[in-house]
């Protein structure tokens, strides 16, 4: 049986020196971070090189640098400490259609509380439009956050532009950008962002850490309330052997981060290529500018068919995927990126989302092809819509 | 999340197709909602002789789909007709709970095939 791995935007494989370098944090070099004799201070020397190496990857300073649980803990706590900080100021946010559910249910919570959000919508291939952005800017508006690049469908969004809208009108602005963090070179210094929610666990770091980014001087209250930890803004017992695995995985992802993309994107195009001219009735969502989108990402819409059972029946082939169909997401709306970018409902629920990585070889990628074209015919001649769609095709 | 009998019956799907002189079809659910499900039948002298299913939907719909076709074949209308999603899931060992409702469209299916063909007998009309 075969195991192909095509789920990278869902989680990577730790690397073993990753791994390597966390071990001796969990029974060697102990201690708790914050205590003030020898066990303590190794790991707070640990903790403090750790910060410095992301802090330097990312053109950041340390200081600003806060480690959190993860990439959702980073988005909650943007939303919740800004919206606490700027309270008096107004009480009008900006994000998008296409966030993260991390940003998405935490907004609808805060409607809740009297905060007013503007979900900026997308094109057909999940851009924001910068005039939009700049129209629905108001007095009262305290934070403008867009995702780097979306995780469904793999659009990298203009986010030096929309920091420089932000800028102008003096509002503070975030990006998510767990996705694009491992997948292309961040400058802080560059893109103008105050704010940038960070997950290890998508570069071969370990699960459970992140960071974020707080450039100095941004307000914002703490979410987690506790002891003196991250400058006292982010209270909880320093998780030192994850900080160290999170600041390994980053610099070994730099280090070969242009071969590995180049690899990884030409086993994409390869897999796109031969989806796109050997399946018939498929359509490719997201970005056609293949330099606008993750180089991980390939997203399809199978017509005629459900995106669940393409996942199992790839699931059964040894390969892994996700889904955007109702189904798999277990909510009876298919995916709200796909809906967002104006892909009719019926089509939505036939969404796969392959995303690849630097481990995966040109032969998986020739396999998958073969086992999805069995797969699309197979459950093509089991669906009562194939001959709605006029054609009863053999392919 | 599946267990081993809804991946076999969802991998290795019975009675899939349509019968061209069915004495009843029945057509449920909707694209957009994520499943469709076509029955056809064939019934001879109150017993259903054959059974053909056509799913959109997922690995659930499909292995409901392939079992009630199968628990039906054999029985009477009015058997047929005591055959809920229930009955199904029960001879499947078990769904997880979110998927519950996708089994709903089978029974529904068989039902409405049934009552298509309960029309054509009362107005006299073979397929």
């Amino acid at each position: 049986m075969k195991e192909i791995y095509f789920d990278h935007s869902a989680t990577t494989r730790t690397d073993e020196r990753v791994v390597k370098k966390m071990l001796p944090y969990f029974t060697e070099i102990y201690g708790n971070a914050n205590s003030q004799h020898k066990y303590g201070r190794d790991a707070m020397e640990a903790v403090d090189e750790a910060r410095d190496k992301i802090a330097n990857l990312l053109g950041a300073k340390p200081s600003e640098i806060y480690f959190t649980s993860g990439g959702t803990e980073a988005d909650n706590w943007t939303l919740r400490g800004v919206c606490e900080a700027l309270k008096g100021k107004g009480k009008h946010v900006i994000i998008t259609k296409i966030e993260h559910a991390a940003m998405l249910s935490t907004a609808k919570e805060l409607e809740k509380d009297g905060y007013e959000f503007t979900y900026l919508s997308v094109d057909s291939e999940g851009f924001i439009d910068l005039d939009e952005l700049e129209k629905s800017i108001r007095k009262d508006t305290i934070l403008i956050s867009c995702m780097y690049a979306n995780n469904e469908i793999g659009t990298i969004e203009p986010i030096a532009e929309v920091a420089k809208i932000a800028k102008k009108h003096g509002i503070i602005c975030h990006t998510d950008a767990v996705q694009a963090v491992g997948a292309t070179r961040i400058n802080l210094k560059e893109i103008g962002v105050d704010m940038m929610s960070i997950s290890a666990h998508k570069f071969n770091g370990p699960k459970g850490i992140g960071a974020l980014y707080i450039k100095t001087g941004v307000p914002v209250a703490r979410l987690i309330s506790g002891g003196h930890q991250e400058r006292t803004r982010r209270g909880g017992t320093t998780n030192v052997p994850s900080v160290v695995g999170f600041a390994e995985a980053l610099s070994l992802t730099y280090e070969t981060l242009e071969e590995d993309v180049k690899r990884v994107v030409s086993l994409r195009d390869r897999f796109v290529d031969r989806v796109l001219k050997e399946i018939p009735y498929v359509r490719l969502n997201g970005p056609k500018d293949f330099s606008k989108r993750l180089p991980c990402n390939a997203d399809f819409s199978f017509e005629y068919i459900e995106g669940e059972s393409i996942l199992f029946s790839l699931d059964l082939a040894g390969i892994a995927v996700s889904s955007g169909s109702a189904c798999s997401s277990g909510s009876l709306e298919p995916s709200h990126v796909l809906l967002a970018i104006g892909v009719p409902v019926e089509t939505a629920h036939g969404s796969i989302r392959f995303s690849f990585g630097k481990e995966n070889t040109v032969e998986e990628i020739d396999y998958a092809v073969e086992k999805l074209k069995e797969i699309t015919t197979r459950l093509r001649k089991m669906s009562p819509l194939f001959k709605l769609g006029g054609e009863v095709k053999e392919v | 999340m599946y267990n081993e009998k809804v991946m076999e019956a969802f991998q290795n799907p019975q009675n899939v197709g349509e019968i061209e002189d069915y004495s009843g079809l029945g057509k449920v659910g909707s694209p957009a909602c994520g499943d469709v499900m076509q029955v056809t039948l064939k019934i001879e002298n109150n017993v259903i002789t054959d059974a053909k299913f056509k799913t959109f939907g997922c690995a659930a719909a499909i292995a409901t789909s392939s079992t009630a076709t199968q628990m039906i074949i054999g029985k009477t209308v009015e058997e047929a007709l005591k055959i809920t999603n229930k009955v199904v899931i029960d001879k499947l060992g078990g769904l997880p709970p979110q998927k519950i409702h996708c089994s709903v469209l089978a029974e529904e299916a068989i039902k409405a095939a049934i009552e298509d063909y309960e029309k054509r007998k009362n107005a006299g009309v073979t397929a």
